[in-house]
């Protein structure tokens, strides 16, 4: 089973490295990873896609509170949260297929960030689903390249994960 | 009031308002400036031959003080000689500071001679650790490191200081510590503590299981009272020795693989074990899924994480031991004597410790018994291995800060240095490291230390020319196929080994001799190491297997004749090939 939690840590050198040691070391799996700044630019904001059972989550979460730089641990449910991937494909593109590609790229609500002769890149956000179906479709006018980002996720409502 | 002074002299000025009185290290390059500021200072620091020693002993201190021990080694080697006593430290929660030096800060990344990521390489095995990059952050640093190493669950923490960090110029200041991410739970659940009560107070055969979260919050009293109070039985880990005193009648001893029969049979039957400060280790609960088959778990510990680690928890109780014990004072009522425990008491009267005694061949359980006749006031520290396990079991363990064995992380060659240290924190006592002549070579060059700086600790070494734990294991799983276990007698001789370092060196060769060698050791004041020529087939018993149930537990012949004379026989033709003579 796959658990999404949100994880506030000090802005300091060497906390991502203190984080990866303990998921390898304790037999952790992360599918996903994702960090960057919050709005205080002294903590960053992590969001994780671990895989396990409760009793797995449950430990994450406390070795995690342990690792002095880290300030807090939150996990989010899924039907609480929102939660946002975001993709940029460079794929195939030649004057037959580039039509298609808009129409799919409309449908996604996806955007055109470059084009040339052969190619465009495309930039999509959403959900990890959203994104895996655009990635099928587009595979059929050949992938050249493709770079995602982890998933980053917060809960709805006024519940508010801060340091 | 400020004042400026280099990054050296604010080292050890913060040392100083942390109330450090010894350190224990070994120079290098880096570290000319910090020991330049020592030599002018009045820190006691005791030089010793291995930085791997220097650990221990700050290891050794910490456990016999209570206090945060302090090492120093200098970088590259320095510090990586130091990782074992580090993990050492992290896997029995040991309050520590480890001072590395590090090279100049524009050099680090870039190879220089003598660097190694020493943050990096003890990132898993430390609490925390941290790179200074400037001077000005060393009083901060040095202040959280002692709050984090001694708070919460123990542990160590590593401070790497470049060179050029320790001769810049700073205006010293103590600031207060502000650790956002740290916050150890000290004051137990009140509901949880009320529902632990309750659950002590319906339970028809409780256990109470002891580690050395006890110890470290130093709540033996309350146990004791609490024991007595409801009249439960009490088993200690091997690092909870000492927190229950073993002569009380509801004492079961030791649990575990070479756990009392008894402790283990009250574990597997008991209805409820309230676990205390301990962490359910694999050689404590044997095959997991059938430990304790019928309990309701009750874990009290200071480190959440610890709480349905590695077994189901009934009701879980995060805090320090002496709060929750405390709490549990309160809410329970007084129990009496109940069919239980005349079980229990069955038990112990069935199936004691014991061994075959010998007249001719001193069994080292026998010299533990009389160690213990003629000091039992002593620190006892261990090696590893057949010695710490008939140490564990055969001395009468009174006193929690009176036991120090490496038990997570089995390390063999830490009773010696961990004595040396423990004496320095309890001059007043009596420190014998009860060792294998295997595990005593591996940091027997601190005698050196020992003499030097005049520390009178004694080494009782329990010399069966084997690896004996490994050949034991051998001797029953591996059809007496001896691979790389066999020392020999004589390799080296340990009396001339202790006189060439300016140590005193005896031996006993008969039991007869034992009692006067161990008396003449006590009354002398100098280090002394006793080498006691023990049956070499003696095995450690009982014994629960690898991956069996707790209530499998076997009683082994402890000593095989044919097995005894075989291993002779290998002894003396060693020895032959080697010096050419026979016999010892």
């Amino acid at each position: 089973m796959k658990h999404t939690i949100a994880v506030i840590v000090e802005n300091k050198s060497g906390v991502l490295t203190r984080i990866a040691g303990l998921f390898s070391r304790r037999s952790f799996n992360i599918d996903s990873l994702s960090v960057g700044a919050t709005d205080n630019p002294d903590y960053s904001r992590m969001t994780m896609t671990v895989e396990g059972d409760r009793d797995v989550l449950e430990q994450v979460i406390k070795q995690l509170s342990k690792l002095i730089n880290v300030i807090r641990v939150s996990e989010l449910e899924p039907g609480e949260s929102v939660e946002r991937e975001l993709a940029i494909i460079k794929v195939s593109a030649d004057k037959e297929s580039r039509s298609e590609i808009m129409q799919i790229v409309n449908i996604f609500r996806a955007k055109i960030i470059d084009i040339s002769h052969r190619s465009m890149i495309i930039e999509v956000t959403g959900d990890e689903e959203k994104i895996d179906a655009i990635v099928q479709l587009l595979r059929q006018f050949g992938i050249k390249e493709m770079a995602r980002t982890g998933k980053v996720s917060m809960v709805r409502g006024a519940r508010i994960i801060k340091a | 009031m400020s004042q400026k002074m280099t990054g050296a002299q604010a080292v050890l000025e913060s040392l100083k308002r942390e109330g450090v009185d010894v350190v224990f290290g070994l120079p290098g390059g880096v570290l000319l400036p910090l020991y330049d500021a020592i030599y002018q200072s009045d820190i006691h620091h005791i030089l010793v031959r291995h930085e791997q020693g220097a650990a221990h002993m700050a290891d050794g201190y910490a456990r016999a003080t209570g206090k945060v021990g302090v090492c120093i080694a200098t970088s590259g080697p320095g510090a990586t000689n130091l990782v074992t006593g580090i993990a050492n430290a992290y896997m029995d929660s040991v309050p520590m500071v480890a001072i590395t030096g590090q090279v100049n800060t524009w050099l680090i990344g870039k190879d220089a001679f003598q660097e190694a990521d020493i943050t990096g390489i003890t990132l898993p095995i430390t609490k925390h650790n941290y790179l200074l990059r400037s001077a000005k952050d060393i009083t901060r640093v040095f202040r959280e490191a002692f709050y984090i190493a001694r708070t919460g669950r123990p542990g160590p923490v590593l401070i790497d200081l470049p060179r050029d960090v320790t001769v810049d110029e700073v205006e010293f200041s103590w600031p207060q510590v502000d650790l956002p991410g740290y916050r150890p739970s000290v004051k137990a659940h009140e509901m949880q503590i009320k529902k632990a009560a309750k659950a002590l107070m319906e339970a028809e055969s409780p256990v109470i299981y002891v580690g050395g979260g006890v110890k470290y919050a130093g709540a033996h009293r309350e146990l004791i009272d609490l024991a007595t109070k409801i009249n439960a039985p009490v088993t200690t880990t091997l690092m909870g020795l000492g927190c229950f005193p073993e002569d009380h009648p509801l004492s079961l001893g030791m649990l575990g693989m070479h756990g009392t029969k008894y402790a283990n049979y009250a574990i597997q039957e008991s209805d409820l074990i309230l676990a205390i400060g301990a962490r359910f280790d694999d050689r404590v609960t044997g095959k997991i899924s059938s430990f304790a088959p019928r309990a309701k778990i009750v874990h009290i510990d200071v480190d959440p994480a610890e709480v349905g680690k590695n077994v189901r928890v009934d009701i879980p109780v995060v805090g320090d031991a002496k709060n929750a014990l405390q709490g549990l004072l309160k809410e329970v009522s007084p129990k009496g004597r109940s069919v239980w425990n005349e079980k229990t008491e069955g038990w112990k009267k069935d199936y004691p410790l014991r061994y075959i005694p010998d007249m001719n061949v001193i069994k080292p359980q026998y010299v533990i018994e009389k160690l213990c006749e003629l000091a039992p006031d002593a620190i006892i520290t261990t090696e590893v291995g057949q010695n710490q396990m008939w140490a564990a079991q055969f001395f009468v363990h009174k006193d929690p800060q009176k036991f120090i064995s490496s038990g997570g992380l089995g390390t063999m060659g830490y009773g010696f240095p961990a004595a040396i240290g423990a004496k320095m924190g309890r001059p007043e006592c009596d420190v014998i490291d009860v060792a294998g002549d295997g595990s005593f070579l591996m940091n027997s060059q601190e005698l050196a230390t020992a003499v030097v700086n005049d520390i009178p600790v004694k080494v009782a070494v329990l010399n069966n020319g084997c690896l004996g734990m490994v050949r034991q294991w051998q001797e029953l799983f591996f059809e007496k196929r001896y691979s790389a276990t066999i020392l020999g007698r004589a390799s080296p001789d340990f009396v001339k080994l202790a006189e060439a370092y300016g140590a005193v060196g005896l031996r006993a060769t008969k039991p007869s001799e034992v009692e006067s060698v161990i008396r003449t050791a006590l009354a002398t004041d100098r280090p002394v190491v006793m080498d006691f020529i023990v049956n070499p087939a003696e095995k450690v018993s009982p014994m629960v297997p690898a991956g069996a149930t707790l209530s499998e537990i076997l009683e082994l012949e402890w000593c095989d004749e044919v097995q005894s004379c075989h291993l002779e026989k290998i002894y003396a033709q060693g020895r032959k090939d080697i010096l050419g003579q026979e016999g010892f």
